[in-house]
């Protein structure tokens, strides 16, 4: 080829690719982005089934939870359009809602029955009394243990056991030279990681992030227990460099049978009971820990599906909410791949499917989920709504950074005492850059 | 040579990427700098339609007196200061170890060069999953093999860990770099040294590095550039814990977890003064090698 | 060579060669290995180096959940894209600066490079904003332009160094002999500066298929590229080694394969004016 015919050659490429890449497409599908938990990546599989009965083609972008969040906000702020839905959780929604961003989900079909949808789920997703958010699946937290390990240390787990318990058990528990460790908690920095883990603890020794004049609380004796109880039974009883462990690494950890106990969304039973588990038949459940200060350090959580306001393709939208958090949808998984792996925590109706009531978790995951109450997640009095989280705009970066400092103390770069009066101060920084002080 | 006419054509021929680059550069400060004067909080409902209330410097403020600021400063200058002393010194040895004869030398250079060619977010996500993962890491069953306790990598020595992974990506750029330059030395100058009896190390401060500096500021100046906006290889690993928060990876967490585009965007300022304090004092230093 | 080599000496250059070129490459080989094996395989105790089961699983896990063609598809247009309508602007602006050098030639090459210094997330909400306003999310073209500019700096910059390096007498030559300017870019400094050029675009090839933040935040689907491939792996519930592995391996083959083909002439072309 001559030179002048490459490079005219070269020249129409990059014409055509071009023009052709700014045509839009102009079909009728719906883009979804979602998080790349399995429960999401089994609906993908299913969606063909959708697009068969209704004849809308779906566009899934799934990404790693801290991406979507990531990707979404932006999206969403920016007002970018890019989504049909969005995959988003508790702490969002109301905020979302509460600025016109969302599309209310109050005309929902008759046979939908939102009144089946569990209301702790529901009131979570709403926002002055209206759903903006379907929950595709809820959960709480609780603990998972190994039944023959609990049996060999010779002890064994009340349904609502205390934390002086749990820490007891680690220890009895842990065995380093056959690389058991008793207790597998999340120390990952992150809000929605170690930060969900240790607020939702906190509540359980009376502890809170505010007081109702929003001032930070971590100069108070609850924060101090907590912290210094955390890190002193991790240290005795928990893995190599758990600071960095999240749900995922525990979640691995605990297949692995490097676990003795876990304490974590409930939604990981149907994981530990499945088939890349290595202890699925010896998994026993029980309540999070209390320290008998009248709550426990259970949270609440769901994800769910959202419709973001302006989209050319609400109805669209709408017809696949509608289906992916439908009974027929539960109905669809279970036939396929059996009651263990249908999504919890959303509906009433699955909890009083017998079917469903015989699956080993799905009592205990019912009774954390309802023993979960955001409106009054803490022992003292607390200007916010929500338990591992508090619903304020300004929460997921504060509590980020302040699990950071978390972390390093677990890591043991820092003391306890030095992490907690850093995250005083960062808190109230941030508190009063937002003008709540 | 240059006459009047190719002057004015010279300028015409100039114009798209100057304009092209003015554009990208001036538009988003712009907008960065008006954004920084504002409370721009978008979760609050503030948006630019319905107008940005101004704040004068409290950004600015507000950003420099966080307690965050100043180390991150110095993770910033750790970090690109540990990549480039490693690539350099690891480049230049390998580069002169590449020039020496050797059986395979095209398939050695192949895989030295691999590394370069793997994007930052699948590097970190290997380096953290398979090899620093502290129990199923190769790096712990290397240890454990010799007896040792595992390292919690990205927990107890963070900063070096991510340097090490940067420095993974970018020593295959420096070596190559080297490399060419090394190859460019001229062998006769060399063997008269070493005939006059000139020790290795002699010869290579006297003959070799002299010979590199050329190449030596071009690694430095496109390395800095590239390290300090170092992004996914945090994200991925440690999120910003255990003192691997860098600038922009502060300003990442004021933007997007805070949702404070005003607080963020004065930080995006400070972040371009630092960078152009470093270009000067880069320039300073190792400018003169660059006579256009 | 002049120089007279023992070939004990090549051993041992060879052996020391051979021991670091395999260590660097290690994570490399490690995860195209660990795609071949079961998810239990991956996380095995001790690691497993050869004796297991090969299996093309986790391959086709990956498949059936994305559509891999798309996403290469993609990456392939927008980083061929970027280069080509790079190398386009590149080459009138770097025969300038080589061959009418003013006194603010340096200046105005150091402006360039210092504009690759804006941090890319301090101007993630204007970027977006502007691509919103003009409709520009998750399309194709509007990737292209945003990485041109990213790597122009660096396209100008290298082009520069080669075009340096060409004796001005030949373009006057050519002048002499009636060449517009035209031709004298087209015939006589194009073809004199190919092996430049070619590097040129295969570094910025490489640069533009690896660059992870505006493609990850300018797209959704219809544009998304390797870069979104991946982020959809990276840390799903349960064990998840071997998948990452088999995406990871996914990811790069093609552009380590396009490096490695291509290594001598990257080679030859990274010299940045280097040799003098």
């Amino acid at each position: 080829m001559s030179l002048k015919s490459t490079l005219s050659a070269a020249t129409a490429l990059s014409l055509i690719t071009a023009t052709g890449a700014f045509a839009a497409d102009p079909s009728a599908t719906i883009t979804i982005a979602t998080v790349n938990n399995g429960d999401m990546i089994r609906m993908q599989g299913y969606t063909d089934k959708f697009t068969e009965e209704t004849g809308i083609a779906v566009e899934w972008v799934t990404l790693e939870e801290n991406v979507l969040r990531q990707r979404v906000t932006t999206d969403i702020t920016t007002k970018g359009g890019a989504f049909d839905i969005m995959t988003i959780g508790m702490y969002e929604t109301p905020i979302w809602g509460s600025n016109g961003w969302l599309v209310p989900l109050d005309d929902l079909s008759e046979e939908y029955n939102v009144g089946d949808l569990l209301p702790a789920m529901a009131g979570g997703l709403s926002y002055d009394g209206t759903l903006y958010a379907a929950p595709f699946y809820g959960e709480s937290s609780m603990i998972m243990y190994r039944t023959d390990l609990m049996e060999a240390a010779g002890l064994e787990m009340p349904d609502a056991p205390t934390w002086e318990f749990i820490a007891e058990a680690a220890a009895a528990m842990t065995d380093r030279d056959a690389d058991i460790n008793g207790i597998c908690l999340r120390g990952k920095a992150g809000w929605g990681e170690g930060g969900a883990f240790i607020t939702a603890m906190s509540n359980s020794f009376g502890a809170r992030w505010f007081d109702m004049d929003w001032n930070a609380q971590f100069d108070t004796e609850p924060w101090a227990n907590t912290l210094n109880f955390y890190k002193e039974m991790m240290d005795a009883s928990g893995p190599t460099g758990y600071a960095t462990n999240g749900f995922n690494e525990n979640l691995s950890l605990f297949n692995q049978g490097k676990c003795g106990m876990w304490i974590d969304a409930t939604v990981a039973a149907s994981f530990v009971t499945g088939d890349d588990s290595t202890v699925a038949d010896s998994v026993g459940f029980a309540l999070a820990p209390d320290t008998g200060l009248g709550k426990r350090s259970n949270w609440l959580w769901a994800w769910a599906l959202a419709i973001p306001a302006g989209t050319q393709q609400e109805a669209e939208a709408k017809q696949f909410i509608e289906w992916a958090t439908s009974t027929g949808y539960i109905d669809l998984v279970a036939e396929n791949e059996g009651w263990a792996n249908v999504p919890p925590g959303a509906r009433t109706s699955l909890y009083e499917n017998p079917n469903y009531q015989a699956v080993p978790f799905a009592q205990m995951t019912l009774d954390s989920i309802l023993s979960a109450d955001p409106n009054n997640s803490t022992v003292e009095p607390s200007p916010y709504v929500g338990i591992q989280f508090a619903a304020i705009p300004e929460f997921a970066g504060i509590a980020t950074e302040v699990s950071q400092e978390f972390s390093a103390a677990y890591a043991g770069q820092q003391t306890v005492e030095e992490a907690l009066e850093k995250a005083q101060a960062i808190t109230n920084e941030a508190m009063e850059a937002a003008g709540y002080r | 040579m240059a006459t009047k006419a190719s002057r004015s054509a010279a300028r015409f021929m100039m114009a798209p990427a100057v304009v092209l680059l003015l554009g990208w550069m001036l538009v988003p400060l712009i907008m960065t700098l008006w954004f920084s004067f504002t409370k721009y909080l978008p979760l609050r409902g503030d948006s630019i339609d319905r107008g940005l209330d101004w704040v004068g410097f409290s950004n600015y403020a507000r950003f420099i007196s966080s307690s965050s600021f100043w180390p991150s400063v110095q993770t910033t200058l750790v970090m690109v200061g540990g990549v480039l002393l490693i690539t350099l010194v690891l480049g230049i040895l390998l580069a002169i170890l590449l020039d020496q004869p050797m059986w395979g030398q095209g398939v050695v250079r192949i895989l030295v060069i691999a590394p370069f060619f793997v994007m930052p977010t699948v590097s970190a996500l290997v380096w953290k999953n398979m090899l620093m993962d502290p129990v199923n890491g190769i790096l712990a069953h290397l240890w454990r093999f010799f007896g040792a306790e595992p390292v919690a990598w990205l927990q107890d020595a963070s900063l070096s860990s991510i340097i090490m992974i940067v420095s993974w990506q970018w020593l295959p750029f420096a070596t190559l770099i080297l490399l060419t330059a090394i190859q460019s030395l001229d062998s006769e100058q060399l063997e008269a040294a070493e005939m006059d009896g000139a020790p290795v190390l002699k010869r290579f401060w006297h003959i070799v590095l002299p010979h590199l500096a050329r190449a030596i500021t071009i690694v430095i100046l496109i390395q800095t550039i590239f390290l300090l906006s170092i992004f996914a290889e945090i994200f991925v690993t440690t999120g910003g814990a255990f003192g691997t928060r860098t600038l922009t990876y502060l300003i990442f967490q004021r933007v997007i977890d805070s949702q404070n585009i005003g607080l963020g965007s004065a930080g995006g300022v400070y972040a371009i003064i630092l960078a152009n304090i470093v270009a000067i004092f880069l320039m300073r230093i190792v400018g003169k090698n660059l006579d256009a | 060579m002049a120089r007279s080599v023992t070939t004990k000496r090549k051993m041992i250059t060879t052996a020391a060669a051979w021991t670091i070129g395999l260590i660097i490459f290690f994570p490399i080989y490690w995860t195209i290995l660990t795609s071949f094996k079961t998810e239990a395989q991956a996380i095995n105790d001790p690691p497993l180096f050869f004796a297991f089961d090969w299996t093309l699983e986790n391959y086709a896990v990956v498949q059936e959940r994305s559509d891999y063609m798309k996403f290469l598809w993609n990456s392939v247009i927008i980083a061929g894209g970027s280069t080509i309508l790079g190398i386009l602007v590149a080459i009138p602006a770097a025969w300038s600066m080589a061959f009418v050098p003013s006194k603010r030639t340096k200046d105005i090459l150091l402006w360039m490079l210092s504009t690759k210094m804006l941090p890319a997330v301090g101007v993630l909400y204007p970027i977006s904003l502007i691509f919103v306003e003009f409709n520009l999310l998750d399309t194709r073209g509007g990737l292209v332009v945003v990485l041109m500019l990213i790597n122009l700096p660096i396209i100008v910059w290298m082009l520069y160094t080669y075009f340096k390096e060409i004796p001005g007498e030949i373009l006057e030559a050519a002048r002499m002999d009636g060449a517009t300017l035209k031709e004298e870019i087209l015939y006589v400094l194009t073809p004199m500066a190919i092996p430049g050029i070619a590097s040129t675009v295969l570094l910025n090839f490489i640069l533009a298929w690896n660059e992870a933040f505006w493609t990850l935040n300018l797209t959704a689907s219809t544009a998304a590229p390797l870069t979104a491939f991946i982020a959809s792996y990276s840390s799903p519930e349960g064990l998840f080694f071997a998948k990452l592995s088999a995406a990871s391996t996914m990811a790069i083959t093609p552009i380590l394969i396009l490096g490695w083909f291509s290594q001598k002439q990257l080679v030859r072309g990274l010299t940045f004016g280097a040799v003098k």
